[in-house]
């Protein structure tokens, strides 16, 4: 009899076990340590001893959610150089191509979020190739300026492919949006590609262009969605933010409104951007925007222009060249929006989930960071 | 010291009194020849580098006799001396462009440092600007403050030349090399009229 009983108590210990470790993951260490404390203390209070000790976390969580229909991982802007000049970068990347690796399960596919390259050189983006290489699931390609403004995306269209395309997945449709493009700053210049690529590469130069979709961009983008019926869910993978955050930095996409046209009749819209090495949370009407983690360095916040449901990361330790940096995942729910993870490889992951965005701020709320940006 | 100051002035304006009656043109400095209302009067500068006289017995370009010379330069002696009356201030209109200029030069000297990894040491291509577009996120007000990692209350030097070392593994600059100086020029430029608060975190 008893035996029997035993193996019912170990099964069930196992469970809690796995929920306690699911649960962890949603919390980060202050807020941990706050609960786990107070509850501790309850029990103290009432003189009784927890049943067993994970049950402490059960009582901070949230009502269980729907379970996301897929996962998929991303890893963005790694401005790779060549391994020679920098390793750091490479190295940085090689970690998140390891750590993609090690998802159990294994994501559907990657996004990666361009900014393969730093100055877009063959080399550069021939090494980053290779690394993406070593990864176990499929890999979505987006271009970003660092890959394109050295030959106008010549060398990358040869390794990876035509830069707009979309796929459709699970139920979900996606596009992969070249959104990058830039008016003609070099001719009357006489810049060489080189001098036109470090004036992109820099992002702070006032000399460049904004970035925007552009007319071709947009007639491509118009075709494409004509074919997708309104209550289809659409994910948009874009190295810019599909928005308006702060102009001096391209942080920035010119024809965003134009774009947001073509996307308010669709029922269910998210964008997923490189560029702004941040975490940046924004939501016009219908279309949820999430920014991505680079692995190479942190941006920091703009000066202005901050999106209101942006819930900023602390700012980054200078001494610790990890911290900042990471990847991330992205778990898409039947109708189409997101919990968006970001996995910082020095911090605990930070979730800004569906429930956030979809309550405009009011539920789920992203922890606050203590030291806030300058 | 006053009047140190007054001999070099007397000195070279007749240096350049002198100068002006010789025959080599070109190098009379402070001789301008401008066409006022028609008339072709040699015009000459004072020192302050704003105020100028017309010489209405001279024409422009006119080799001076030393007598007349003398003369010239006994009336820019006046004029400097009526102009000092005057002045309120010791600086004049030439102190001022000066300080402009050499602050917008030394300005300008920092922003391109601060974006050229190469004229800093940098070994690995990372630049100031990768991680501080525009200088961001250096705040330079909140130094001189208590920095954790180097256990010591550091100045915005210190943290410059820590990123010199370290994210762009080159080697540290002396406090008074001219690169230092631009970059905490320009660094500083971009805070300009933020609050001073020593020691925020």
């Amino acid at each position: 009899m008893w035996p029997l009983k035993w193996k019912k108590r170990e099964q069930e210990y196992r469970q809690q076990r796995e929920e306690f470790f699911e649960a962890v993951k949603r919390l980060n260490r202050r807020e941990f340590m706050k609960i786990a404390g107070l509850s501790a203390a309850v029990f103290t209070a009432k003189q009784v001893v927890p049943p067993h000790s994970f049950q402490v976390v059960d009582v901070v969580r949230a009502d269980p959610q729907e379970k996301p229909l897929f996962r998929f991982a991303y890893i963005s802007d790694t401005h790779l150089y060549e391994r020679e000049l920098n390793e750091r970068f490479v190295n940085a990347a090689l970690r998140a191509v390891r750590d993609v690796n090690a998802l159990d399960p294994p994501p559907d596919f990657v996004l990666f979020g361009g900014d393969l390259a730093q100055l877009g050189q063959p080399k550069e983006l021939e090494l980053g190739k290779q690394i993406l290489s070593e990864l176990k699931v499929p890999v979505k390609m987006m271009v970003g300026e660092h890959d394109w403004f050295l030959d106008m995306g010549e060398k990358w269209r040869e390794l990876f492919g035509p830069e707009n395309y979309s796929f459709d997945h699970k139920g979900v449709h996606f596009i992969v949006l070249m959104s990058v493009n830039e008016k003609d700053f070099w001719t009357e210049r006489k810049m060489t590609p080189m001098e036109r690529m470090l004036t992109v590469a820099q992002l702070d130069n006032p000399i460049q262009s904004r970035f925007e979709v552009g007319e071709e961009g947009r007639e491509w983008l118009r075709r494409d969605l004509a074919r997708v019926s309104k209550d289809t869910p659409i994910i948009i993978f874009s190295h810019s933010p599909l928005y308006k955050y702060y102009r001096p930095w391209n942080f920035w996409t010119e024809d965003a409104e134009a774009i947001h046209e073509m996307l308010f009749p669709f029922k269910s819209v998210t964008v997923i951007h490189g560029h702004t090495h941040q975490l940046l949370t924004h939501r016009i009407q219908n279309i949820h925007f999430h920014g991505m983690l680079s692995t190479a360095w942190p941006w920091p916040y703009a000066p202005e222009g901050l999106p209101k449901l942006t819930v900023p990361m602390e700012r980054p330790d200078p001494f610790d060249e990890a911290d900042g940096t990471g990847w991330g995942t992205v778990d898409v729910h039947r109708d189409g929006y997101v919990d968006k993870h970001y996995n910082l490889w020095s911090r605990n992951p930070i979730t800004v989930a569906k429930a956030y965005l979809e309550s405009w701020g009011k539920e789920a709320v992203p922890p606050i960071p203590e030291f806030p940006p300058y | 010291m006053r009047t140190a100051k007054w001999f070099l002035l007397v000195a070279g304006i007749l240096g350049i009194a002198l100068v002006a009656t010789s025959w080599d043109r070109s190098a009379a400095g402070a001789q301008e020849s401008k066409p006022s209302g028609g008339s072709d009067r040699l015009v000459v500068q004072l020192c302050d580098g704003e105020t100028k006289l017309e010489i209405a017995d001279a024409r422009a370009g006119e080799v001076l006799p030393p007598e007349k010379a003398r003369e010239v330069a006994r009336r820019m002696m006046a004029a400097y001396a009526e102009q000092q009356a005057k002045q309120v201030s010791k600086w004049t209109a030439r102190d001022r462009l000066t300080w402009e200029r050499e602050q917008k030069r030394v300005i300008e000297e920092g922003y391109k440092l601060f974006h050229d990894w190469k004229a800093l040491g940098g070994t690995i291509g990372i630049s100031c600007d990768m991680c501080h577009p525009d200088a961001a996120a250096t705040h330079p007000e909140t130094y001189p403050k208590f920095q954790t990692q180097l256990k010591r209350v550091a100045t915005l030097r210190d943290m410059i030349n820590w990123c010199i070392e370290n994210p762009m593994k080159g080697k540290p600059l002396p406090p008074d090399d001219p690169r230092m100086i631009a970059l905490e020029a320009y660094i500083t430029s971009t805070r300009k009229g933020v609050p001073l608060e020593p020691g925020k975190h």
